[in-house]
């Protein structure tokens, strides 16, 4: 059973923490952060969560593991071609739903 | 248009409105295949406005995870608005009263963000205002639609459309790490940390709200000391925000 309560509680959080992080500095901070490390490690924090989320997690996240490394491999191509975040999505899920119905047809 | 701003912020966010519409469809479709009621994904979307973290906060929300893990990672994964917002704050209007710095600053996104710092005039809060409603629709909407027509969906499509937010990471990632070797050795680390939690016995137990944070900590944290990057961020964050989306 779905426990709506949890639910709220738990999109109230997210939306406060969320809010705070956009709010507080344009609010509270006039000056900019002369900190090297402080700015520094604000840099790398999206690489850092965005590779994390994605590896291993995409290999698991189709219907077979050969599907899924088509897919991450077609990411992989067309970002690095630096195709923007919409292409690359689509064609990566068209990859691998090609590679899904070619798997049923040959097992 | 110059005249009227908030028209001109109407036009400036309709780009960013229809990528939008596409994102935030997947991720209806993810709440609804995760067993999440229509209303808590669009109330998500309403309220928060924020991808990546919105898509860590479904999957805690989906295998369990505690309120203040929930918050933590949302706080991590987010943290990067407070350097944006940071920068922002230098590129508003100088007069721009305290009140409306707190209202415009919810709709302070990466795609919001980009478009307004690349603007060659202070940003004022009806220009401001007219992007982010025309966003924030597009967002909405998209979530909500994505939710209720995920049922029609058959199961070989919404396998395949798993790889979609996927693809997306790898879109953002790719192109800066590309260009930078810094950023290309915080991906490396970063995805070896995750493995390492993945894989390793007892170390696989912690949840990956908490994996997130301890990656973050770890990887950010060395980086930051070893290679800490000057004057090169605004810049770099205003391209990849602008290339990375649509």
């Amino acid at each position: 059973m779905i426990n709506y309560g949890r639910i709220i509680a738990a999109i109230a959080v997210m939306a406060v923490v969320t809010y705070l992080t956009r709010m507080l500095p344009m609010v509270l901070l006039k000056k900019r952060i002369t900190n090297t490390y402080i700015k520094s490690f604000l840099y790398y924090v999206p690489y850092v969560v965005l590779s994390t989320m994605t590896f291993p997690e995409a290999l698991y996240s189709t219907a077979s593991l050969i599907s899924a490394l088509v897919g991450i491999g077609t990411s992989l191509f067309l970002g690095w071609k630096g195709f923007s975040l919409l292409p690359v999505a689509i064609t990566s899920v068209g990859a691998v739903f090609l590679c899904e119905r070619i798997l049923v047809l040959i097992l | 248009m110059k005249d009227k701003p908030f028209l001109h912020g109407m036009k400036d966010g309709l780009p960013i409105c229809l990528g939008y519409i596409s994102v935030s469809f997947v991720f209806g479709v993810m709440c609804t295949e995760f067993g999440l009621p229509v209303w808590a994904g669009v109330l998500m979307s309403m309220t928060n406005l924020t991808s990546a973290g919105q898509f860590a906060g479904l999957s805690l929300i989906v295998s369990g995870g505690g309120l203040f893990e929930i918050g933590m990672t949302t706080l991590i994964i987010n943290l990067r608005y407070t350097l944006m917002s940071l920068s922002l704050s230098q590129k508003v209007d100088e007069k721009m009263p305290t009140l409306q710095r707190a209202l415009v600053s919810f709709g302070n996104t990466d795609e919001i963000f980009a478009m307004c710092m690349t603007q060659d005039f202070a940003i004022t809060t009806p220009y401001m205002s007219g992007m982010i409603l025309v966003a924030y629709i597009g967002w909405a909407l998209g979530t909500g639609l994505g939710a209720t027509v995920t049922s029609l969906l058959p199961e070989m499509l919404r396998s395949a459309l798993n790889m979609a937010i996927y693809g997306m990471f790898i879109a953002i990632i790719l192109p800066p790490a590309r260009k930078s070797r810094k950023v290309l050795l915080t991906v490396l680390l970063a995805v070896a940390v995750s493995c390492l939690f993945y894989y390793t016995p007892v170390l696989k137990m912690l949840s990956r709200g908490w994996v997130i944070i301890i990656s973050t900590f770890l990887v950010a944290g060395f980086m930051a000391w070893k290679f800490p990057v000057k004057e090169e961020i605004k810049e770099e964050a205003i391209e990849k925000a602008g290339e990375g989306h649509d």
